[in-house]
């Protein structure tokens, strides 16, 4: 897209950090799951660059972010601790969305504006909207992020939101995280057309499809759409085509459906590569540096695992708590 | 006092609401320029304008979804399902989502939404303008569900309902909209939910029921008495939660319970009814608990015999009444 926006090198840096992290932390958790110390685990790598440079366009804490399963770089990037993510995933006492009664990442961080309620597929979508009807009617320019994947674009709850949203005009982004596969059903077999953001046209509003392992371009073009609609101009699709690097979650198994040389070939575009390449390139990061972000990201996650691993189990006192005001 | 219908009541109430709050506004089909295929919303869309007067597109689960949303970060819809017939679609937001907000948050977040919708028979609506829909959400804990039968009750319990900090099912019998007509006070007032009301006091028989059904036992009822029966009339108003209280303090007090209801029989509200019944109250009881509801057919059918067939009238609690009284 034409853009005038030029990315700070000092923010381009801080996602980068934001993305090592992320990674580190991601493969971490994927581990415990493998040591049976964490039941289920959606892994966000290959999707990063798309959540980070999202993120990066809000304003943190006043805008809202419905996320799903997959959005761990949000979570991240909203401000929550890799302690605190990791022990959702070990289900302990401390977990900061559910108090871990829902799968790890689910519940809600008003405080960060982070919802996610649910893993019924694309349920948010509306719930995101009905937030965006809250901002017009209260007149605040918060604006709205409902992130889901390409397999969400398929339900009727997607198409009822998108169209709502686009008739009365709300501050919201819908935010597609496309992969190319809902679980093991490839893009193919999910629509007719050649990608979700035609469909846009279709609501009346603008559709754009990014690269979504370019984080530059995500930034950019989320600034946009949250200029948009922070201005009440509307919603605005955005698609960023991302990679999925492993199986749908931990229980799945993806070599029955997807071949090695598909996902080495995927690899070529992996959005960390890409992004330290051009740090590098442009003398914004050295090899010193470097080293030394992922030896920092190691030892955070590390620290991270301890504390969650070490941190008791919820007691059951409050079991029947929460069902109905007090 | 002025006498008004159950439509008008409603009406009030939301309106009343409207005026005092405005984080409360209204989404659903045809509810502005129409005001609502009953009038639930005549006069609105002039009073409170477009903005808290929402037509929406035919597409109820993002009607029960975006109410959700709105609810979930500060205001208080009243989202309208058309016929409750339609409210199959909103299932996954309200029972899957709604109902599940505050647990699955620890309580951070909440849903003070309620979700109206005309329900039940007798109307000549067929299968898909006649059910009753209590019973699926009222299964679920974190839900509210409420079935009001005067215009007092109706005001008092939607303006509660409103205010309530969690989701509220309030489901109107659309047979009761024009034909119930009653009392409401002049002066602001509410009822709180999960309190059942006794709507005719008397001794030799307990009947528990909601909605439509307890006017046509409180008939029922009356010609009972002509055969020196006395029967008390429990109005539960608020199927979920139940009133335990009132349910247990009517069985001890007559010993024979009759549960009616329109919805279908099997796995019912009754159902739940006699069940805490027997757990709670099996000492009283001189008789076993029996229940009159909808018979064992999917929905209610249209030509009138058939109709008759499913609906349950007073003629039919009346012979209840005396095989229960003859036990």
């Amino acid at each position: 897209m034409e853009t005038n926006l030029k990315i700070q090198d000092e923010l381009l840096l801080k996602m980068y950090k934001d993305m090592v992290l992320c990674r580190t932390l991601d493969e971490r958790i994927w581990m415990l799951n493998r040591q049976g110390k964490a039941a289920i685990m959606a892994s966000s790598q290959g999707h990063e660059a798309g959540q980070i440079g999202s993120v990066a366009a809000l304003r943190k804490g006043y805008d809202q972010c419905y996320i799903y399963y997959r959005d761990l770089a949000v979570l991240l990037t909203l401000g929550l601790t890799p302690a605190e993510i990791i022990k959702g995933f070990v289900a302990k006492e401390g977990e900061p969305l559910s108090g871990a009664r829902q799968f790890p990442t689910h519940g809600a961080h008003p405080e960060y504006g982070v919802i996610n309620l649910s893993n019924v597929i694309a349920t948010h979508i509306p719930q995101a909207v009905g937030a965006a009807l809250t901002a017009k009617m209260k007149k605040e320019d918060r604006v709205i992020v409902a992130y889901f994947g390409d397999g969400a674009s398929s339900a009727g709850d997607c198409h009822e939101a998108m169209n709502f949203a686009a008739i009365h005009k709300l501050p919201i982004i819908f935010f597609c995280e496309n992969n190319g596969y809902a679980i093991s059903v490839p893009l193919s077999k999910q629509m007719a057309v050649a990608n979700v953001a035609a469909r846009a046209e279709g609501y009346g509003m603008p559709g754009i499809e990014i690269d979504g392992c370019d984080i530059v371009a995500v930034y950019e073009t989320t600034v946009e759409a949250v200029t948009r609609a922070r201005a009440g101009l509307g919603p605005t699709l955005i698609e960023a085509n991302v990679e999925r690097y492993l199986p749908h979650t931990s229980d799945d198994d993806d070599s029955i459906y997807r071949s090695s040389q598909e996902i080495e070939e995927a690899k070529k575009r992996d959005p960390l590569r890409l992004l330290r390449e051009q740090l590098l390139e442009r003398k914004i990061l050295d090899l010193k540096e470097d080293n030394y972000i992922h030896e920092s990201a190691k030892e955070i996650v590390n620290k991270a695992t301890e504390e969650a691993e070490n941190a008791p189990y919820p007691g059951t006192t409050d079991f029947f708590k929460h069902v109905y005001a007090e | 006092m002025a006498v008004i219908t159950v439509l008008e009541a409603i009406r009030e109430a939301m309106r009343e609401e409207m005026r005092n709050d405005d984080r409360v506004f209204i989404m659903g089909e045809d509810i502005g320029a129409r005001g609502g295929v009953f009038l639930a919303t005549e006069g609105f869309l002039s009073e409170f304008g477009e903005e808290r007067i929402i037509d929406t597109p035919l597409a109820e689960s993002s009607i029960a979804g975006i109410a959700l949303g709105a609810a979930m970060s500060g205001l208080r819809p009243i989202a309208e399902i058309e016929f409750a017939d339609f409210i199959w679609p909103t299932i996954n937001q309200i029972v899957g989502e709604a109902a599940k907000v505050r647990y699955g948050t620890e309580g951070k977040l909440n849903a003070p939404m309620v979700l109206r919708a005309p329900q039940g028979g007798g109307v000549r609506g067929a299968l898909y303008h006649s059910q009753s829909v209590e019973a699926i959400f009222a299964h679920t804990p974190g839900l509210k569900v409420v079935t009001p039968s005067t215009p007092y009750d109706a005001k008092g319990l939607l303006k509660s309902s409103i205010r309530d900090d969690d989701p509220v099912i309030f489901l109107e019998h659309k047979r009761t909209y024009r034909l119930v007509k009653g009392e409401v006070p002049d002066q602001e007032y509410t009822i709180p939910l999960g309190k059942a009301d006794v709507k005719k006091l008397g001794e030799d028989i307990s009947i528990i029921t909601y909605g439509l059904m307890v006017h046509h036992c409180l008939e029922a009822a009356q010609m009972a008495s002509l055969e020196n029966i006395s029967v008390e009339v429990l109005d539960l108003r608020t199927v979920r939660p139940l009133d335990m209280e009132s349910i247990i303090n009517t069985v001890k007090k007559t010993g024979k319970t009759l549960i009616v209801y329109e919805d279908n029989q099997a796995l019912g509200i009754g159902s739940e009814v006699s069940a805490l019944i027997s757990q709670h109250a099996f000492e009283y009881l001189d008789a076993p608990v029996i229940r009159l509801g909808g018979p064992e057919v999917p929905a209610m059918p249209f030509s009138p015999p058939l109709e008759n067939m499913f609906m349950i009238d007073a003629e039919k609690i009346s012979t209840a009444i005396k095989e229960l009284a003859e036990y």
